[in-house]
């Protein structure tokens, strides 16, 4: 058995992409909703827009439905500029965050609403919706009306709905959102499963990074109308572009200084009296220019003794503790009266615990292990 | 419960009594046996007989119930068009004062939308007949169509449509398909309001009606100036359970409506919870 060849054609500069934004903007009035958007997605990719709420993401996807029109740039769909084509005739469908079930009709007449559009032969839309119910596993509930069935079912019939029609691109606006969380992480799987076997390009929208990262095989941040950073989970919770990446997904630590720059390695002041710290990076910058180490929780190392050897270690004193029972986090104030947190993973029972409020301790951590910023 | 007070007792029977009795009085003397109206003298239903038997009054009832169902059917159609433009087509020009206007005809005296009706229809030379009693019966009873379907309209969810059009709908199927069986309720209550609106309608009538066609209210109100008959208690009647079996059938529809739409909401909240 050989290993599946890595999904990245985004990496292959020869790969035709099957939406391609370029130098998209959409205003309202005097708002800037999309600021001069380039993206391109590939085919079978599932692919996540991620930001806060009122950063755009919805407006990106509704101009891919047809829902809106740029103001100003060009989308093209598998090579097409898809500006002239009304919402019906695109090869686009969308689940809506509301899941838009018609409440008047019955789960097998929701999916095959699509499908008699297309005026396809009545035997052979009872065979596709038979298909997707049993996909979706609602066959027993095909009779049944929206309102008869619960919220995880709700959300499963709406993507058998727009799934039906087999669209070259399935557009997902916050579809787990109205889910509770335990069932919200097996419909991820769930997606994710579907996706591979129907081969259909996803672009999803959420505000929840745990998401983003779970289902998506790249991720795009965005804020105020702008795609901050687009790359694959690891790489953006690895080596985001920009503090707020790294802000926006997972815990961080972000400490400022002034850059001293040396051969591949940048040193940090950070605090009077204190010794620089240090990060790999191949960031050209200007001595004295203003510097942002990022470092995640889990990858500091919290020791009642001084480390030997450790490229960065700073003392202070704990703070708090905060017990989640996989893992502890730590709270630590420096002496500058900055809180770091440092991560333990809790592999023993609680009863014997390093440290306890007060102590004294050291943090440290590797000279790769932290992120090196300019903004 | 609330404990049994004299008071409210009272006050309930009086309210209903001054309400109600001039009907039941009107109701009881039309099983009157005798010519005359005021002193009973026995019960008989003759002259529910002799009312099917006068041919003046059998048309314009004729007439009535024509004018009653094409002008609430213009209406229904037309006031659903308005209700659907106002609350789906955005930001246009003039939208303000559009929908000020669909309101409008709500509060103006009926004299003068009869009057200017009547002007209208000499202006351009239409003789005055059912066309022009249904042509204002529509007029006026369009907003009342218009103001129930907009409502519902309101708290209709968007994405419906949406996703409809998302589908492969062009937006005429979407309204055909998805958002006029949801919204269906409130325009067959629109429909029923507007029928019961024009089978009573007096005022508006009168301006707009001419020597070949008369509706039953000016029948009755020109009979009635003549001396009140026992014929017309017992067409009041009619009239009366008509009306009422209108009315009640428009609340019930519309009542059924929300307890449905609440249930339904209700089972959501259960299955997402």
């Amino acid at each position: 058995m050989t290993a599946p060849a890595e999904f990245s054609p985004w990496t292959d500069p020869s790969a035709k992409p099957l939406i391609r934004f370029t130098g998209v903007t959409k205003r309202f009035g005097d708002f800037t909703a999309i600021d001069n958007v380039d993206l391109d997605i590939f085919e079978k990719e599932f692919f996540a827009l991620l930001g806060p709420s009122g950063c755009g993401k919805t407006t990106l996807m509704r101009m891919l439905a047809g829902f809106e029109m740029p103001t100003e740039g060009l989308i093209e769909l598998d090579g097409q500029d898809i500006a002239p084509v009304p919402p019906n005739k695109r090869a686009t469908n969308m689940m809506f965050q509301s899941y838009a079930l018609f409440p008047h009709l019955s789960l097998r007449d929701n999916i095959a609403f699509g499908l008699h559009r297309e005026k396809m032969p009545k035997d052979r839309i009872a065979a596709r919706v038979d298909e997707m119910l049993k996909l979706v596993q609602l066959e027993p509930f095909a009779s049944r009306k929206p309102h008869q069935i619960s919220g995880g079912q709700r959300q499963r019939v709406a993507l058998a709905r727009c799934l039906a029609k087999a669209p070259k691109l399935l557009l997902l606006d916050e579809p787990l959102g109205a889910l509770d969380r335990k069932l919200r992480e097996e419909t991820q799987f769930e997606l994710m499963d579907i996706q591979e076997k129907t081969g259909t390009t996803f672009v999803i929208v959420t505000h929840d990074q745990e998401e983003a990262m779970t289902v998506a095989s790249r991720v795009a941040v965005m804020d105020h109308g702008r795609l901050v950073q687009v790359a694959t989970p690891a790489a953006i919770y690895e080596t985001p572009n920009s503090t707020y990446v790294a802000d926006f997904i997972g815990d961080v630590n972000i400490i400022e200084g002034k850059a001293e720059p040396g051969d591949g390695i940048m040193g940090i002041a950070w605090a009077e009296g204190q010794p620089n710290l240090t990060g790999a990076s191949d960031l050209t910058l200007a001595s004295g220019a203003t510097v942002f180490m990022a470092i995640r929780p889990e990858k500091v190392r919290i020791s009642a003794e001084k480390p030997e050897g450790a490229a960065n270690a700073v003392a202070g004193k704990v703070l708090d503790i905060a017990y989640l029972g996989n893992i502890s986090t730590y709270h630590v104030e420096l002496p500058g009266g900055q809180v770091i947190k440092a991560q333990t993973a809790n592999t023993d029972r609680i009863a014997r615990r390093d440290f306890t409020w007060e102590d004294a301790v050291w943090l440290s951590w590797s000279a790769t292990a932290g992120v090196v910023l300019e903004r | 419960m609330r404990r049994f007070s004299w008071f409210n007792a009272t006050a309930l029977t009086l309210g209903f009594a001054f309400l109600y009795l001039p009907m039941l009085i009107l109701i009881i003397y039309s099983f009157n046996g005798g010519r005359l109206v005021t002193v009973w003298s026995g019960f008989s239903t003759k002259w529910y007989g002799e009312l099917f038997r006068n041919e003046a009054f059998l048309d314009a009832a004729w007439v009535t119930l024509k004018v009653a169902v094409f002008s609430s059917t213009i209406a229904t159609v037309l006031g659903t068009m308005a209700a659907y433009v106002l609350i789906r087509g955005g930001r246009f020009l003039g939208r303000t004062l559009f929908s000020g206007m669909i309101y409008a005809p709500l509060v103006m005296p009926e004299v003068i939308t009869g009057l200017s009706l009547l002007l209208l229809f000499i202006g351009i030379g239409l003789d005055r007949g059912i066309l022009t009693i249904v042509l204002a019966h529509t007029t006026f009873s369009m907003c009342y169509v218009s103001v129930v379907v907009s409502s519902r309209l309101v708290t209709f969810d968007r994405s419906l449509e949406e996703a409809a059009l998302d589908l492969g709908c062009t937006p005429f199927d979407a309204f055909r398909l998805v958002t006029l069986p949801i919204i269906a309720p409130a325009v067959i209550s629109g429909w029923l309001l507007a029928f019961t609106l024009s089978l009573d309608d007096l005022v508006i009538a009168s301006f707009t009606s001419g020597p070949s066609a008369t509706t039953l209210p000016i029948k009755i109100f020109s009979a009635v100036r003549l001396g009140v008959s026992p014929e017309i208690n017992a067409l009041s009647t009619l009239l009366i359970a008509i009306v009422a079996v209108g009315v009640i059938t428009a609340s019930l529809v519309s009542k059924r409506a929300i307890i449905r739409r609440q249930r339904d909401e209700q089972a959501a909240i259960k299955a997402v919870a």
